[in-house]
């Protein structure tokens, strides 16, 4: 149970609760996307739907859940490849270290989105 | 190494681990892509946030994202960000359905795949025509 250190909640049946729960908010907003894109729009249309308040905090409902669910997906893959047991000591570093990156990006991800929609 | 009769002697039956020689049922290509657009769509989540903060920067940025959608390079990345999304939404709709306690079976595994596979080219061929 080593690798549970770094993994979500630090429990695998909440990671599992998480992980389905933060998809069911990502098919959601992504369906509801496609259905404005596929319906066609243009900037006026476009920029007024994300000054709504129910859009913005939907896609930050969207956005929080990407940041859960990509970490524990991602905990999900390293944990199984990246390891001690098929690389040896080096793998444990290794996922340390692609799991540091992995956290930037998604805090960068978090703040990013944030600053488009109440910037 | 294993034990015959009161020796040690080396174990010379053939070990096949080379997963590239060994026939895996559709169940495991399902999973395996289900992993790879994954990890793809974490890196492909940063175009996405990138289009949408050009597409909201102004009327230039939002006209800009039309005019480059007008090149051939541009159309492959979106068909293929967009193809990482249906796969990797349509096996999640799998996941959630067999949680549910639908076709857990090894045979509802399998049509399960299937289905997976099936409606998710349809969909990526639909994503195509709507890009082009």
């Amino acid at each position: 149970m080593v690798t549970s250190v770094t993994n979500f909640g630090r429990n695998g049946l909440s990671d599992f609760l998480v992980q389905r729960i933060t998809s069911v908010v990502l098919l959601a907003y992504f369906g509801w996307l496609a259905y404005v894109l596929v319906a066609g729009t243009d900037y006026g249309q476009w920029q007024a739907l994300f000054a709504t308040t129910w859009v913005r905090i939907f896609s930050a409902a969207a956005l929080f859940s990407l940041i859960f669910h990509a970490w524990i997906g991602m905990w999900g893959v390293l944990s199984d490849y990246v390891t001690e047991r098929l690389m040896g000591a080096k793998g444990n570093v290794l996922r340390f270290l692609l799991q540091l990156a992995i956290g930037a990006a998604l805090f960068i991800y978090m703040v990013w989105g944030f600053q488009i929609l109440w910037g | 190494m294993g034990i015959q009769g009161d020796s040690l002697v080396k174990d010379t039956r053939p070990v096949n681990l080379d997963i590239a020689t060994i026939k895996l049922p559709i169940t495991a290509y399902a999973s395996i892509l289900h992993r790879i657009s994954g990890v793809f769509l974490f890196v492909a989540i940063g175009v996405m946030i990138y289009a949408l903060d050009l597409s909201l920067s102004s009327a230039e940025g939002f006209a800009s994202i039309a005019v480059m959608l007008d090149s051939l390079p541009a159309k492959m990345v979106v068909w293929a960000v967009l193809a990482g999304l249906i796969y990797h939404s349509v096996a999640g709709v799998k996941h959630l359905i067999m949680d549910m306690g639908y076709g857990e079976t090894y045979e509802g595994g399998v049509l399960g795949s299937r289905i997976t596979f099936l409606v998710s080219v349809v969909m990526i061929a639909l994503a195509g025509l709507w890009i082009w």
